[in-house]
C-alpha cells in the first residue's frame, strides 16, 4: 500500500510533466480551475499519464465523477500495489 | 529525437508531448511548412498534437486545421469557409468503424448486403471526389479496423451478414479507389490495430468517455503512421542502409570464428534469424533501398563472411563496402559522399549501442535500437524509413544505377584529364517536353531533390498534371545514358512564360549525375525552345535552403547576370537569349 505522501509526490511529477510546468504543486483540494491549461483535452492526457505512473486503470464511472485531486489519490491508494 | 524513434513509449510521449514539442521547436533546424487538415469522425485533438511532433522531428513544420467533432463528412460535402481559407496541402481523414453508417441484419440477403456495401462505399467516394475537386490536394484516408465483437463468431469473417466480412469488403473497395487515383493514400489502421492488439486499441472506454476511436496510448502509433506517409510524399524517405556485419548480418565474429564459425543459414535458431534478416534486406534492395556495409573488419574477412554458402546477401548486393578500422561515423560520411546522397538519408544498423550512439550523434542520422536478431526486421520495418507511397521503375533499378556509378568512378581514376573521362563515357541525353509516362517520376524528383535544386519547389501529382496541361510553361525533362547504363530521368526544368520572358520555377538534377555536364545539355535545349517560342529573356531564381548551396552560383555558371539579392540570400538572375552560345560539349543531345 502506498502512503499518501508518496502518492502526492508522484502525482506532482506527473502534473509537472503533463503541463510542462515545474511550478505546479497539487493538493487534495486542487481542481481543474486551479491549473491554467487544464481543459478537457489535457484532462485526457492527464488521466492516461496518472494511470501509467501508478499502473492502475480508472473505471469509466470514476473518471467522470472525480471531483478533485484528493479523490484521484484515494482511488490510487485503494488500488495501486 | 531519440524518444520519437520506433519503438517508442506511447504513454510517455502522450505525457511529455508539451515539452517535446517545445524542445523540437527550439532546436534551430530548418523545416518545410505544410498545411494539413484533419477531418475527424471522432476526437482528433491529441492525434493532431502527436502528428505535429513526429513531423517536426522529420523536418516538416505542419500548420494544422481540425474539423469540429465528427464533422468530417459535412465539411467535405458541403464545404466549410474556414477550411476553404486554410487551403490544405494534405487532408487526413480520420475515420474508424465507429463511422460506419450501414447496419447489417441477420435476415439480410446477399443482394441486400451488397447494396449496403455500395451505399457505404459511395458515402466515402462522394466525399473524396468533392475534396479532390475543391482542393486538388493529397488525401490520406484511414481504412477500417476489425470490429470489436463478432455476432456470428468465426462465421462473421466470411458470411455476408457479418460485420467483419463487411469491413473486409469495404476496405477492399477503398484499396481499389487508391489504386486508381493519384495523390490518394490509405493509412492502414487495420494493420496497426492488429499489431497493437485490437482489444487494447479499440477499448470502448475511450469512445464512451472522450469519443476517441482508439485508446489514447495508441495515438502515437496512429500519428506516427500518418507522419510516415507524409514524410514519404514529401521526399523525406531514407535511401540507404549502412550495415554492420558481425552480430548484425550474421551471428559471431568472422575475424575470430572464421567463415565456418559464423551463424547464418538453417542449422540453428540463431542462424535462421540472421538468414531471415538477410532475406528481408534483399527484399528492401529489390525496392530500391541501397545496401552498404560499415564494419570494423579486415576487408578480406568481411567478403568471406558475405560469401558464406548459407547466406542470402552477396558482396555484389552492396553498392559500397566499408570494411576497415576507421571510426564508423567517418565511414558512413564517406559512403554518403560516394553515393552523392546526404548522410541523413542513411540509416545506420549496428547491434552495438556504443557505435549507434557515436554515429547518430556525429552525423545526426537514424540509428534504430534494433534489439536482438529476432527483433531486427520488426524494428526496421515499423520505423517507416522506407514507407512506399509510389514505386517507380526508377526505384526498382536504383541499385544497378549506383553500381554502374561505381564503375564510372573507377574509370575516372584512369584518366588524367576530366574532359577525356567525360568523352569516354559516350553519353547521350534525351531531352524534351514532359511525357505522361514520366510524370510520376518527374513529380517524385521534385519532392526528393534537395541539393541540386534552385527553388526546392514541391509538386503534388495533381499540381504537376496542371503544369503538364497548361500552355503557359516550357517544361523539360532529361534522361541520361552512357556506356555503363541508363541513369533514367535525372533532370527537370519548369519555366513559366510571361510575355517575352521565361521565369524559372524549377531547375533540379539528381545528384547521381553531378559533374557530367548534364545541366548544360538542359540549358542548351531550354534556350533553343525559348528561341522557337519568341522568348528573349530567361529569369532564374535561387532560394537558399540548408541543403542547396551547390547551386548558389548555378545561373552564374550558365552566364546569367545577377540582378538582385535580398538579405536572406535569395537571388534573381537574367539571361539574354539571343547572345547565348551552346555550352554542352561532352553529351550528345537527342531532342525528343
Amino acid at each position: 500500500m502506498l502512503d499518501k505522501k508518496e502518492i502526492y509526490e508522484r502525482l506532482n511529477k506527473v502534473f509537472r510533466d503533463v503541463f510542462d510546468d515545474e511550478e505546479i504543486t497539487v493538493k487534495p483540494e486542487t481542481v481543474a480551475d486551479d491549473i491554467e491549461d487544464w481543459d478537457s483535452m489535457m484532462h485526457i492526457t492527464l488521466v492516461g499519464a496518472v494511470e501509467d505512473e501508478f499502473g492502475v486503470r480508472f473505471k469509466m464511472g470514476e473518471v467522470s465523477t472525480m471531483k478533485n485531486v484528493g479523490e484521484m489519490a484515494e482511488i490510487i491508494a485503494s488500488r495501486a500495489k | 529525437m531519440k524518444e520519437l524513434q520506433y519503438p517508442f513509449d506511447g504513454a510517455y510521449l502522450m505525457k511529455k508531448k508539451r515539452s517535446i514539442k517545445k524542445a523540437l521547436l527550439s532546436d534551430g533546424s530548418e523545416r518545410v511548412e505544410k498545411k494539413i487538415a484533419i477531418l475527424g469522425g471522432s476526437t482528433t485533438g491529441d492525434i493532431a498534437d502527436m502528428l505535429e511532433i513526429f513531423l517536426l522531428d522529420s523536418g516538416i513544420k505542419p500548420k494544422l486545421w481540425q474539423s469540429e467533432y465528427n464533422a468530417y463528412w459535412q465539411d467535405a460535402m458541403f464545404g466549410n469557409e474556414q477550411l476553404d481559407e486554410f487551403a490544405p496541402d494534405i487532408i487526413f481523414i480520420h475515420t474508424s468503424n465507429r463511422n460506419i453508417t450501414e447496419k447489417l441484419a441477420p435476415d439480410m440477403t446477399k443482394e441486400q448486403a451488397d447494396e449496403a456495401l455500395q451505399r457505404q462505399v459511395q458515402h466515402f467516394t462522394m466525399m473524396w471526389e468533392k475534396l479532390r475537386e475543391r482542393f486538388g490536394c493529397v488525401i490520406i484516408q484511414n481504412n477500417f479496423e476489425p470490429p470489436l465483437y463478432r455476432l456470428l463468431g468465426n462465421r462473421d469473417a466470411y458470411d455476408h451478414r457479418g460485420m467483419t466480412n463487411f469491413i473486409t469488403r469495404l476496405n477492399q473497395r477503398f484499396y481499389e479507389y487508391a489504386a486508381e487515383h493519384d495523390d490518394f493514400y490509405i493509412n492502414d489502421i487495420n494493420y496497426l490495430a492488429a499489431s497493437y492488439g485490437l482489444e487494447k486499441w479499440s477499448a470502448p472506454l475511450y469512445w464512451y468517455m472522450y469519443k476517441y476511436a482508439l485508446c489514447t496510448e495508441a495515438i502515437p502509433t496512429l500519428s506516427f503512421s500518418v507522419a510516415n506517409i507524409i514524410k514519404a510524399i514529401l521526399g523525406k524517405n531514407k535511401k540507404a542502409l549502412a550495415l554492420d556485419l558481425d552480430n548484425t548480418l550474421w551471428g559471431g565474429v568472422v575475424g575470430d570464428d572464421g567463415v565456418e564459425g559464423i551463424a547464418v543459414g538453417e542449422e540453428t535458431p540463431v542462424a535462421q534469424g540472421y538468414r531471415e534478416f538477410q532475406t528481408y534486406l534483399k527484399q528492401l534492395k529489390s525496392m530500391g533501398v541501397m545496401l552498404t556495409v560499415c564494419s570494423k573488419n579486415d576487408e578480406e574477412n568481411a567478403l568471406a563472411g558475405l560469401n558464406h554458402p548459407d547466406g542470402v546477401l552477396r558482396p555484389d548486393d552492396f553498392v559500397c563496402i566499408k570494411a576497415n578500422w576507421e571510426p564508423k561515423d567517418l565511414n558512413v560520411a564517406q559512403t554518403a559522399k560516394e553515393l552523392n546522397i546526404l548522410p541523413e538519408s542513411i540509416v545506420f544498423v549496428d547491434d552495438n549501442p556504443a557505435e549507434r550512439e557515436i554515429v547518430s550523434k556525429q552525423l545526426h542520422i537514424s540509428a534504430p535500437e534494433i534489439g536482438s536478431v529476432e527483433d531486427y526486421i520488426r524494428v526496421i520495418d515499423r520505423s517507416g524509413f522506407f514507407e512506399v507511397t509510389q514505386l517507380s521503375k526508377d526505384d526498382l533499378q536504383r541499385n544497378d544505377m549506383y553500381i554502374a556509378n561505381a564503375k564510372r568512378a573507377q574509370q575516372q581514376a584512369s584518366f588524367e584529364n576530366y574532359g577525356d573521362y567525360l568523352k569516354s563515357l559516350e553519353m547521350t541525353a534525351y531531352i524534351g517536353d514532359f511525357q505522361p509516362v514520366y510524370l510520376q517520376r518527374i513529380t517524385q524528383l521534385t519532392n526528393k531533390s534537395n541539393q541540386f535544386n534552385v527553388t526546392t519547389k514541391r509538386y503534388t501529382q495533381a499540381q504537376m498534371q496542371e503544369v503538364f496541361e497548361s500552355k503557359n510553361y516550357i517544361r523539360l525533362f532529361g534522361r541520361l545514358t552512357d556506356k555503363f547504363g541508363d541513369n533514367g530521368v535525372v533532370s527537370v526544368v519548369i519555366g513559366e512564360k510571361k510575355e517575352k520572358e521565361l521565369h524559372i520555377d524549377l531547375w533540379l538534377m539528381s545528384c547521381r549525375v553531378l559533374k557530367r555536364d548534364m545541366e548544360f545539355a538542359m540549358l542548351d535545349v531550354l534556350v533553343k525552345k525559348c528561341r522557337e517560342q519568341g522568348i528573349d529573356k530567361i529569369v532564374g531564381y535561387y532560394c537558399p535552403t540548408a541543403k542547396n548551396k551547390m547551386v548558389k552560383e548555378l545561373f552564374g555558371s550558365f552566364g546569367f547576370e545577377k540582378i538582385s539579392e535580398d538579405e536572406s540570400g535569395n537571388t534573381v538572375w537574367e539571361l539574354n537569349v539571343s547572345a547565348y552560345e551552346n555550352k554542352c560539349g561532352y553529351i550528345e543531345i537527342q531532342q525528343i
